[in-house]
């Protein structure tokens, strides 16, 4: 367990200063993952696909890291890191490194659902020790709010509109959590930012895990999910509190989906 | 409303009038995946073919998956289109190549943005002019359109087709950010004339798939009619089936170049004005729109004429014709937003005396007129 006064006396890697939306459950989250990859005390360097995230907290004049970012392609953010990876191997064999650093890959759910799971299945199997962080707001909210692999049945978005014709996205949701699970990596979780506490313990474990670890995070978006910007966290929890919003909670009680760590191998 | 025929008069953007294009000709499927600026295209078409039964629009996993899904959907005989820009046309680029091997009609429209790599999404640019010719690997030939406004945006796309369908191969549209996010009042006709193949009359036996009567203007037959076909990406003979004669590699290439060289007498398209003046600015897409008002603010100061052509089809390079307008020229201006891509081509295609100046600009802003005059 973690206190909020303790966390906030440390300096934040993803500072404010960011052109995310009021209310961007996407930010939050990601302010809470790098609090805690704060906590390891170790340096950390971030890959990062094409997407909101990339979009609000890099461009020129506001960068909101205060850690080496590399935004690479869309489809791309597992190989990146696992090039980074590979670099870091080859400069510790060669006695130029001699500090430990962790890796953590982001990308959004269009990045990893659809475009990107080729990348990093290949990156998990390869056994690369990174962290991949999925910030899954269950759509292409960057683009202008279209459908993905994460979007749930009867959503709507732009391209599965609702009416008279239509009721949203026909088809239920691609099982991620699962699919990762079935790689066989030490360790695979899903968090959301309303509970901060459960996020960030999740995430000091994934980073500790030697081996390639993942992350499911629930970012509710204000813009695709059109609410006000101040139910983001109110939101956040009802989805994980409902199963509503959740990718592949939907077997367990609500009880236990708070705590949805699954350590699969080792 | 009797036999008057009707139009339809909007304030549209080039994408919505591409949208709007796309319904007339009612192809089977589209298939695509959202990039700026392209989305929306993809959004006006899952909205309109909700009132089309029996029409798909599938918004596939990657860009690589849209153009494979419509190379499964012309092998079935069906029509298909699909929509990107830079970093998706980058992505596209093995399945095109497999389109123009296995000569799969497609439609490829490519809203330009800012390169190389992720680039400028929202900013306009000209640079995938090359990429479009010569993105996949191989030999290949390769139609291309630029439209300048949003009325050609739907006109091309009707025209882009028909060339598709009559050559059998891969067609891209390259219209660039301005074009597709710029609104203009335009009246859109309501019935397009889409040329379809014809089916092939039986013997079933003598029928194959890649004969040389069958390369443009062809009676094709689709899977499940009946007769034997086989796709491959592989070099093939006329019956489809893969081969590594010599002979036959080169007739496989042949083949696929004189789709260009047989038809080269209507494959070409462009607006030209005032040919015999000394000076001609050449050129395509909304350079083109710049182009114009520099010919019209420079005559008017200066009263001296300055000819005009603008590329409506840049690929094939209309060499002959162009060689042919700028026989009187001593100047030719190419204005680009890049950093000179189809100014190579013209420079080859004029004699040596003529000195051809590249205007360029690749900042992500629209040409000026006033650049284009400072280099008469």
């Amino acid at each position: 367990m973690f206190k909020l006064a303790d966390l906030a006396k440390n300096k934040e890697l993803f500072s404010h200063g960011h052109r995310a939306c009021a209310g961007c459950g996407e930010a939050l989250g990601v302010r809470q993952i790098m609090l805690a990859a704060q906590t390891t005390g170790l340096p950390v360097v971030t890959t990062m696909c094409t997407g909101c995230l990339e979009i609000f907290s890099s461009i020129y004049p506001h960068s909101a890291w205060q850690v080496p970012m590399i935004h690479t392609a869309f489809e791309t953010s597992a190989s990146t890191a696992s090039g980074v990876e590979a670099a870091y191997r080859v400069l510790r064999r060669t006695g130029r490194l001699n500090e430990e650093i962790r890796i953590i890959a982001f990308g959004g759910d269009g990045g990893t659902y659809d475009i990107g799971l080729q990348a990093l299945s290949g990156a998990l199997e390869r056994r690369h020790r990174f962290l991949y962080v999925c910030t899954n707001n269950e759509a292409y909210m960057n683009t202008g709010v279209q459908r993905s692999g994460a979007t749930m049945f009867g959503a709507e978005t732009t391209t599965t509109p609702v009416g008279r014709k239509g009721y949203g996205k026909k088809q239920f949701e691609k099982d991620l959590t699962a699919i990762l699970v079935a790689h066989g990596i030490p360790y695979v979780a899903q968090g959301s930012p309303s509970f901060w506490n459960d996020l960030i313990t999740k995430m000091q474990k994934a980073l500790d895990t030697d081996g390639p670890s993942f992350i499911n995070v629930l970012a509710p978006c204000r813009l695709g999910w059109a609410f006000p910007p101040e139910e983001t966290i109110e939101l956040g929890r009802l989805a994980v509190n409902t199963l509503m919003g959740w990718v592949s909670v939907g077997m367990l009680t609500p009880e236990k989906s708070r705590v949805v760590a699954i350590c699969a191998v080792e | 409303m009797g036999n008057v025929q009707r139009k339809r008069i909007a304030a549209q953007t080039g994408n919505e009038a591409m949208a709007y294009a796309m319904k007339q000709i009612n192809p089977d499927v589209v298939a695509a995946y959202p990039i700026t600026p392209a989305t929306e295209i993809m959004e006006r078409i899952a909205h309109r073919f909700r009132e089309l039964p029996g029409r798909v629009f599938i918004q596939m996993e990657d860009e690589i998956g849209s153009i494979c899904c419509m190379n499964g959907a012309t092998a079935a005989g069906l029509k298909a289109m699909t929509a990107t820009s830079g970093p998706g046309f980058s992505l596209m680029q093995e399945g095109i190549g497999y389109s123009v091997m296995a000569e799969l009609p497609c439609i490829i429209v490519n809203v330009m943005r800012g390169g190389p790599a992720t680039g400028t999404p929202t900013r306009t640019s000209q640079a995938d002019v090359m990429q479009a010719r010569y993105g996949t690997h191989g030999d290949h030939p390769i139609v291309a359109v630029c439209p300048w406004s949003v009325r050609e945006c739907f006109d091309l796309t009707v025209t882009a087709v028909n060339i598709s369908e009559r050559l059998r191969l891969p067609v891209i549209i390259l219209m660039d950010e301005i074009v597709g996010h710029m609104r203009e009042v335009v009246e859109l006709p309501e019935k397009v004339n889409v040329w379809h193949p014809d089916k092939p009359k039986p013997p079933r036996e003598n029928y194959y798939h890649y004969d040389d009567q069958n390369n443009y203007d062809a009676c094709i037959a689709s899977f499940g009619e009946g007769y034997r076909i086989h796709l491959t990406g592989l070099t093939h003979r006329k019956d489809g089936f893969p081969t590594d004669e010599p002979e036959i590699i080169k007739w496989n290439l042949d083949r696929l170049r004189r789709k260009i060289e047989d038809n080269r007498s209507w494959l070409w398209d462009m607006d030209y004005l005032d040919l015999g003046s000394e000076t001609v600015i050449v050129s395509y897409g909304t350079a083109g729109r710049s182009a114009m008002a520099a010919k019209a603010q420079f005559e008017a100061q200066t009263g001296r004429r300055v000819g005009i052509v603008r590329l409506r089809m840049v690929w094939p390079f209309p060499v002959q014709r162009l060689m042919a307008l700028l026989r009187s020229a001593r100047r030719v201006i190419v204005p680009e937003m890049n950093q000179g891509q189809l100014y190579r081509e013209v420079e080859r295609t004029v004699s040596l005396n003529v000195s051809v100046v590249s205007v360029q600009r690749y900042d992500g802003e629209m040409l000026t007129p006033e650049e284009i005059i400072d280099a008469l």
